[in-house]
């Protein structure tokens, strides 16, 4: 189906990217395909703006913030004000890392780069609804993903895999190899400690193959003892060494594993990376990738032919992402499916303040928001991320509330600007005549922008 | 369609209105009582709590009565009846968590008993497919895209009503489908102008998703109003508890706001609520830490609900149901692993009384599901078919068939309700 140029600019900026700014569809509208290629980069996507978060400094905050706690345990005291201060700081860290990540989707001219990065962050889950996570996530999204989103999806996996953000989400650090030297001196001391196989059973199931793939529970067992000894460096370690990724010897299991049909020798920390490339290399892992990049990209239930051009494009190239985001851009499919992906809330924020050229300024603004609406900062419900599905951020309570968001959002966004003009730069050539008649009848200009905003088509893209 | 700009709308109560030129339900706003003699099942209300994160079912109903049970639990066993911190006695096997002080109480009344093997069809322990099957009713994963509750109500008479509230802000999978459902979350947003509900409700006349959420998130806004004050009330008022942290006095407002709403004339028949956290990799600790909180607010939440719902407890059924066990040792890390057979909570003012509902395997060498998990005994799919036949009068024929497709091989539990 050939699509004109006016609905493929406004396809291109709000289905691809994030959103238009104003005048956004307007500079897209000579070649919408291109502008969206010209976003792909080998180095990767944006680092938000502001101060580099950096995961060892955080984590060593976390250590003390920890020595302090003890403290206080000792002396029998309630948390102490250090210990609460400590708490405090590492919350706020995170809510600002939330915000610059917020406004660099606000604020930039390359919204498919973006939306590309954020949909790896969301495969690669870290959530950061406990303490030990809430500062990491910002950090984990810039070092281990944002550099690599456009690189080999084996370098992602391993950069993910081995990050300590991943490392002490999915508890990866206290797994400890049953038949290892750790293992048997701490037996010697009474103590019981061994394998924890959260870690190596998601990157199996939500980051590689998926369970479509049919491995066992002996293949997540076999590759949680090969992974036994990928750890972060505590207090006990050399100081450099602290908060970043760090090898064990003595807590890795011996041995030859098996996982799903394939022997790894022993190898030390390579054990678990030869693991990790032959995932990343595996058909499944390409059809899993392949169907989720179009989930999100274009349909809760994609085309199949669209999958297909996905897969492929994986396969050939040895799964290069920056390849497989251009096929995705010179498919059909992508540009024919009518706009039924419904913005999740995030999604929802950022094009508001997009459409009325805006930035956010203030995180305790937005956070209650955006944890009423089901997507709290930060802090995905499981490994598994954010969902997909219309049907679930569709629901009657959120809607009610994203209207009453939309009417304070305009109350203040408007200004003395013409809402239908508003319309017409968000939407392009999606603005649909009912939309427009109805936002001509508005009584005032902020009631016409909340009406653009909650309008089905700028609810999805 | 009515013209918006025309229509002066000075407050919401009108705005309501608008929203019903959709011909979403009049019910729901409460109007009218539930005309009982119309349908018998009509006073009878079903709650369910899907607990997210495979829920420990040997810490929230421990067997300390089971031999094998303290070695293999080592430093996460619960202590023995009796003992400060330790279990709250059921029977000679089985106790309840300290945490769980309310459901005990429940309990010893006869209105609360638990299914302590239970587990749905899919054994793959993995969080997602499992959920999924739990919810979806569907024998194998992602075998049906609608929840069987939702298939429930269908199978319940005339489509159209709404009679169904999910708790929080996303839809689970449990509630959805062709029924259209109401969801709530604390916190609600009224705007400010009173115009834009609507002239939205126009312009989302023909929208299939946008239309009916919207009309049923406006109708469910102006309940909680009520159901709210409601619930403040009965929170005030509960003698039980004690020192209940702020975020247990949280989830007993939340309880008894659920119940605000089941009770109004019109209100919610069923109701599904999400708690999440329950994946205990690592120090899931015992009678205190990170799951003895969790259990605290799940005690909290169902002493709001059973004391908000006031008389009509002995019309209701609450179910809490998690997608799968833990293993029955401790793992490397004092927490568990992904396991297969797990507790299902059963509370209601009409149970039948009885022991526990389903055998116990035991937990004896030889007697683990795969030498690591609580074996199962009992699908899931028989306790809420019998539920559904025996509290919500759903045929069987259509148990077998609508509500749980291909499900005709698992008998409905007979004596619970």
């Amino acid at each position: 189906m050939a699509i004109d140029r006016d609905l493929g600019a406004a396809i291109a900026v709000t289905r691809f990217g994030l959103g238009a700014r104003p005048g956004e569809i307007a500079a897209a509208r000579a070649d919408p395909r291109g502008w969206l290629a010209a976003q792909i980069r080998a180095e990767g996507a944006d680092r938000p703006p502001g101060p580099a978060a950096n995961s060892a400094e955080r984590i060593n905050q976390l250590l003390v913030y920890r020595q302090d706690r003890q403290a206080d345990k000792r002396v029998g005291a309630a948390k102490s004000d250090a210990s609460k201060m400590a708490a405090r700081v590492i919350r706020v860290e995170g809510g600002g890392d939330f915000l610059s990540r917020l406004r660099l989707g606000a604020t930039t001219g390359a919204g498919f780069r973006e939306r590309w990065a954020l949909f790896w962050a969301n495969h690669f889950t870290v959530s950061g609804a406990k303490l030990a996570t809430a500062g990491l996530v910002g950090p984990f999204e810039a070092e281990a993903l944002r550099p690599r989103v456009f690189g080999r999806f084996e370098d992602l996996l391993v950069a993910s895999s081995s990050h300590p953000a991943m490392l002490i989400y999915l508890d990866q650090i206290h797994s400890i190899g049953p038949g290892s030297a750790a293992a048997q001196f701490q037996a010697g001391e009474g103590k019981r400690r061994g394998l924890n196989e959260n870690l190596a059973r998601e990157i199996m199931e939500l980051h590689t193959v998926g369970v479509e793939a049919r491995y066992g529970q002996a293949d997540v067992t076999e590759f949680a003892r090969a992974m036994t000894g990928w750890s972060v460096g505590g207090e006990a370690d050399p100081a450099d060494r602290r908060g970043a990724f760090m090898f064990r010897e003595r807590a890795h299991e011996p041995g030859t594993r098996t996982i799903m049909g394939r022997r790894y020798a022993q190898g030390g920390e390579n054990q678990a990376r030869a693991v990790m490339k032959d995932l990343a290399a595996s058909p499944h892992t390409a059809h899993h990738l392949a169907l989720k990049i179009a989930r999100h990209f274009v349909a809760d239930a994609p085309a199949p032919a669209l999958v297909g051009r996905l897969e492929r494009s994986y396969l050939d190239t040895g799964g290069q992402l920056g390849a497989v985001a251009r096929t995705l851009i010179d498919s059909p499919e992508a540009w024919a499916a009518p706009a039924l992906k419904f913005k999740t809330p995030y999604e929802f924020m950022v094009s508001s303040w997009r459409a009325a050229g805006a930035v956010p300024t203030d995180v305790a603004a937005v956070a209650p928001i955006l944890a009423a609406l089901g997507q709290k900062a930060f802090s995905a419900p499981s490994p598994k991320g954010w969902p997909e599905e219309a049907e679930v951020w569709c629901a009657p309570d959120a809607i009610v509330k994203r209207m009453a968001w939309s009417e304070t959002f305009a109350a203040e966004a408007t200004g003395d600007r013409d809402p239908i003009r508003l319309a017409d730069a968000a939407l392009g050539a999606r603005l649909t005549p009912l939309v427009a008649a109805t936002i001509a009848r508005a009584e005032t200009r902020p009631e016409g922008l909340s009406i653009l905003l909650m309008s089905p088509e700028f609810q999805r893209r | 369609m009515t013209r918006p700009g025309a229509l002066p709308l000075p407050t919401r109560r009108h705005a309501l209105m608008g929203a019903l030129g959709l011909g979403i339900t009049v019910e729901f706003l409460g109007t009218r009582a539930f005309a009982d003699s119309e349908r018998a099942s009509g006073a009878k209300k079903l709650v369910a709590i899907v607990a997210r994160g495979g829920l420990d079912g040997l810490s929230l109903s421990p067997p300390v009565g089971d031999p094998s049970y303290a070695a293999l639990r080592g430093p996460i066993a619960l202590g023995p009846f009796g003992q400060a911190g330790g279990a709250l006695k059921l029977d000679d096997t089985f106790g309840l968590h300290p945490s769980l002080a309310a459901t005990h109480k429940l309990a010893l009344k006869g209105e609360a008993r638990i299914a302590p093997a239970i587990a749905t069809a899919d054994r793959e322990r993995s969080h997602f497919e499992a959920q999924d099957v739990l919810e979806s009713g569907a024998s194998v994963v992602y075998g049906a895209a609608s929840g069987w509750l939702n298939r429930a109500l269908e199978a319940m008479g005339p489509a159209g009503k709404v009679k169904a509230i999910s708790v929080g802000p996303t839809a689970p999978l449990i509630l959805r489908g062709r029924i259209e459902a109401a969801s709530w979350s604390p916190g609600g947003g009224a705007g400010g102008d009173p115009r834009l509900p609507a002239i939205l409700a126009d312009l989302y006349a023909h929208d299939p998703l946008l239309g009916p959420a919207l009309a049923s998130g406006l109708a469910v806004e102006a309940m909680a109003r009520t159901a709210g004050q409601d619930a403040a009330l009965t929170a005030g008022a509960g003698g039980a508890g004690g020192e209940l942290t702020a975020r247990a006095a949280q989830a007993r407002r939340l309880g008894a706001t659920l119940a605000g709403f089941m009770v109004q004339s019109g209100g919610a028949q069923v109701a599904a609520i999400s708690m999440d956290a329950f994946d205990t990799h690592a120090g899931q600790g015992a009678a205190q830490g990170p799951l003895a909180l969790r259990l605290a607010y799940v005690d909290a939440f169902l002493d709001g609900l059973a004391t908000g719902l006031g008389p009509a407890w002995s019309d209701t059924v609450v179910f809490m149901a998690t997608e799968f066990g833990r293993t029955a040792r401790v793992n490397g890390t004092n927490g568990t692993d992904h396991g297969t057979a797990s507790t299902a909570l059963i509370l209601g003012g009409g149970l039948k009384k009885g022991g526990i509902v389903g055998d116990w395997p035991t937990l004896a060498q030889g007697r683990l599901y795969e030498d690591r998990d609580t074996a199962p005994t009992l699908d899931m799919r028989g306790l809420f078919k019998g539920v559904l036949r025996d509290h919500l009068g759903i045929e069987r024929a259509k148990l077998d068939t609508l509500v749980f497709p291909g499900s005709a091989g698992v008998a409905p539990v007979s004596g619970v309700v």
